[in-house]
């Protein structure tokens, strides 16, 4: 038995946000309540002004593996998510090969139960070798494991291919997330076109090559009456669609990532490769409407797009760098400036964090109720750190944030009643 | 004397005072090539390394033999005959060079921002020769001191760059360079190939070459990559000349005295046409040769001359 207490619990699916004791047993949570009497058999954690949260889920990670190990493995993933106050996490399925068959989701979830640290949820492909023309098994993939399916990285662009899969996964309640970009439009951009472009010379990637997808992609849930989820929503015309999407009833949800939220196109300026990232980094006034976004539930979640990559692929030219922020272990003190500025109230932070990611992709989390199964995040709302990429469990050290000093760091990380991380350190 | 910054990276690394210096030294370096022995001993003992990742007639020999007229010791690597080809990374290229003990590298690259790389890896000083769209901070240099040369002043002086100035790299240089002397700069080409919100440079921006040319002091002509057509940014060569080319009666909108500059290599007949490159009013060759007297003075303010103590 495990007893956490005097813990700000936090949890959005019973709208508490009050000092509870929460104890934990068999892996689930037995009881809540204001003062829990300790006895013998009880592992007692003390968590006085700590904040107590259920679980937080990452609904866009690239764990790499298999074929890509030397940006990331299964194990350095769930590591890395891990010390990052994760205790699931979704990846995509760009892998080598792609996950459009039984065999890739199978060795993702029969690896990631291996090292039993956070659960993963593995996403499939939408068409087969994201090729956007045949679609996968959608029935199968659900079958062995697929928790939603997205040709992430890649927008369908054949939007009667696209019509198709959101019928189709209606059929099985399968969620479809996109990654919204007109490739023509985008063309070589390596970075948001605007000022900051035009004065590093770089090729730009306007706004609407994102926000004419989001539209299209809206368009086709409406008219198959499908749920579809935007993955990394950069800009504020993409948040009025979706705001104005959700007013008419369409089922679409939508996430932000943490470096979209907390930086710009003038972070590109001195062509730091860490910055170069798809979708670009926008402007000023889009990080605003991105901020507003996710106070008035336009946005539901926080995801990282998590894309690691090896120190000699970034450490080239800007042009030649491939796109990704690591971002694992930077999510929830990037998140919990958004707490600490007066944007969200705890409630509405652990929801997008949590709850939320939890309810788009229909998995039974995000909840501390009695009953529910024990995974807990547990965040130092005062401890400042720096930033130290070096330290990272995750093999990707391409992060923008380096030398940061950021406040609100996971201390703990409870799976199924057990604790997997605990001050940074993660067992095994 | 000398130059503050470490590198030469964009031209607003260099300071208004530190742009006049190298203007006043560039004057006794054109005396200097006049003379029949052209060289002086100033470098003697300094290493310079010019690092090519593209093709370059001008520039490269412009840079050369500017550091051997100062007396240095230069060498050309060129990319496609060197451990580049068999697929160096420009870090470990830069790491190799640090090594050897450099004390200038010039550097062409065809990616924005290489130099940034370079410059973090290597102790030797930086001069960027062209990076990709970004900036040939030399070349907006001998443009200006030219201009100077011909019209005393840059201050009020109405300079039209027409072309491409969405992959122009000159045009950036020179669009900073005239705006910090003063001048009324005007930017025109066709609307594919302006770069997003040019217009907050501090420069006119027009598709009318006619609004351009109207009473310049300077019309600057860039070089239109053939293959861009192909891209699809424009329809043909022929109407791209037809519009944004350079001929005797377009010209005559222009002050009579206009100068007539362009960076090299011309498109004969495409952006320019044979006479007017040829004309009284062109200084397209004056270009090259102001082009090796100001890597002189740069040479010697960044090869010679010490960081001030403040670096």
């Amino acid at each position: 038995m495990l007893l956490l207490k005097s813990g700000l619990l936090v949890d959005p699916s019973q709208n508490i946000c009050e000092q509870m004791d929460i104890l934990i047993e068999n892996g689930k949570v037995v009881k809540l309540d204001k003062n829990i009497s300790a006895s013998p058999e009880m592992e007692i954690i003390d968590a006085k002004d700590k904040v107590v949260a259920p679980g937080f889920i990452d609904m866009h990670v690239h764990l790499r593996e298999p074929g890509y190990e030397h940006k990331e493995t299964i194990f350095t993933g769930c590591q890395a998510a891990s010390r990052g106050g994760f205790t699931g996490i979704a990846c995509m399925p760009n892998t080598q090969p792609v996950a459009d068959n039984e065999g890739v989701i199978e060795l993702i979830l029969a690896r990631a139960k291996r090292y039993d640290l956070v659960n993963v949820y593995p996403i499939a492909c939408i068409t087969k070798g994201q090729k956007g023309k045949e679609l996968t098994e959608f029935a199968i993939l659900k079958e062995c494991g697929a928790v939603a399916l997205s040709d992430d990285g890649f927008t369908v662009t054949n939007s009667g291919v696209m019509r198709r899969a959101l019928d189709y996964a209606k059929m099985l309640d399968l969620l479809i997330i996109t990654h919204c970009e007109d490739v023509d439009l985008g063309g070589s951009g390596v970075m948001h076109e605007g000022l900051v472009s035009t004065k590093l010379g770089l090729a730009g990637i306007p706004k609407e090559a994102e926000e004419i997808i989001i539209d299209r992609d809206i368009r086709l849930a409406e008219l198959t009456n499908s749920r579809i989820h935007i993955a990394h929503v950069t800009t504020r015309g993409g948040v009025e669609i979706i705001r104005a999407a959700k007013k008419r009833g369409v089922k679409v949800t939508a996430e932000v990532t943490p470096h979209h939220f907390t930086l710009n196109h003038e972070a590109v300026t001195g062509y730091d490769t860490a910055t170069k990232v798809n979708p670009p980094l926008r402007t000023k006034e889009d990080v605003e409407a991105l901020i507003k976004g996710l106070q008035d539930g336009t946005i539901d979640c926080i995801a990282t797009d998590h894309a690691p990559h090896a120190r000699e692929e970034k450490e080239v030219e800007f042009v030649y760098a491939p796109f990704g922020i690591t971002g694992l272990e930077t999510a929830v003190p990037l998140a919990w400036q958004l707490y600490l500025a007066g944007y969200l109230d705890l409630l509405q932070l652990v929801n997008t964090l949590s709850t939320a990611p939890a309810r788009i992709l229909n998995i039974d989390r995000g909840s501390l109720q009695v009953g529910k199964i024990a995974d807990i995040t547990v965040i130092d709302s005062r401890l400042t750190k720096k930033v130290n990429p070096d330290n990272f469990y995750s093999l990707g050290k391409n992060t923008p944030y380096k030398g940061w000093e950021l406040t609100g760091w996971p201390v703990m990380t409870i799976k199924d009643g057990k604790i997997i991380m605990k001050k940074g350190e993660v067992n095994g | 004397m000398g130059i503050n910054s470490k590198d030469l990276i964009s031209l607003s690394d260099l300071s208004i005072q530190e742009i006049h210096e190298i203007f006043t030294n560039a004057k006794s370096m054109k005396e200097i090539i006049n003379r029949e022995i052209k060289k002086v001993p100033t470098l003697r003992g300094k290493a310079i390394i010019n690092l090519f990742y593209e093709n370059s007639t001008r520039t490269r020999s412009s840079f050369e033999l500017a550091g051997k007229y100062m007396g240095a010791d230069v060498i050309n690597i060129s990319a496609s005959s060197s451990s580049v080809a068999k697929g160096e990374s420009l870090r470990d290229t830069a790491k190799t060079i640090e090594s050897m003990g450099a004390d200038v590298v010039v550097m062409r690259h065809p990616a924005s921002g290489a130099h940034h790389i370079l410059a973090q890896a290597v102790k030797a000083r930086v001069i960027n020769a062209g990076d990709g769209t970004h900036e040939h901070p030399t070349q907006a240099l001998l443009d200006i001191f030219t201009i100077l040369e011909h019209k005393g002043t840059i201050r009020g002086k109405k300079v039209a760059i027409i072309g491409d100035i969405l992959h122009s790299r000159v045009a950036r240089s020179n669009i900073w360079g005239l705006n910090a002397l003063g001048a009324d700069v005007w930017i025109c080409g066709p609307p594919t190939l302006m770069p997003s919100q040019v217009d907050k440079l501090g420069v006119n921006v027009t598709w009318d070459i006619q609004k351009a040319l109207k009473d310049a002091d300077v019309v600057m002509m860039l070089r239109i990559q053939l293959e861009r057509q192909k891209s699809g940014l424009f329809p043909s060569i022929r109407e791209y000349s037809k519009l944004f080319g350079l001929n005797k009666n377009k010209l005559k909108l222009a002050k009579e005295d206009a100068l007539v500059m362009h960076p090299g290599p011309m498109n004969r007949g495409v952006e320019i046409t044979a006479d007017v490159a040829e004309s009284y009013q062109s200084v397209i060759e004056e270009q090259v040769t102001n082009g090796v007297a100001i890597r002189m003075a740069l040479l010697y303010a960044m090869g010679g001359g010490k960081i001030n103590a403040s670096a």
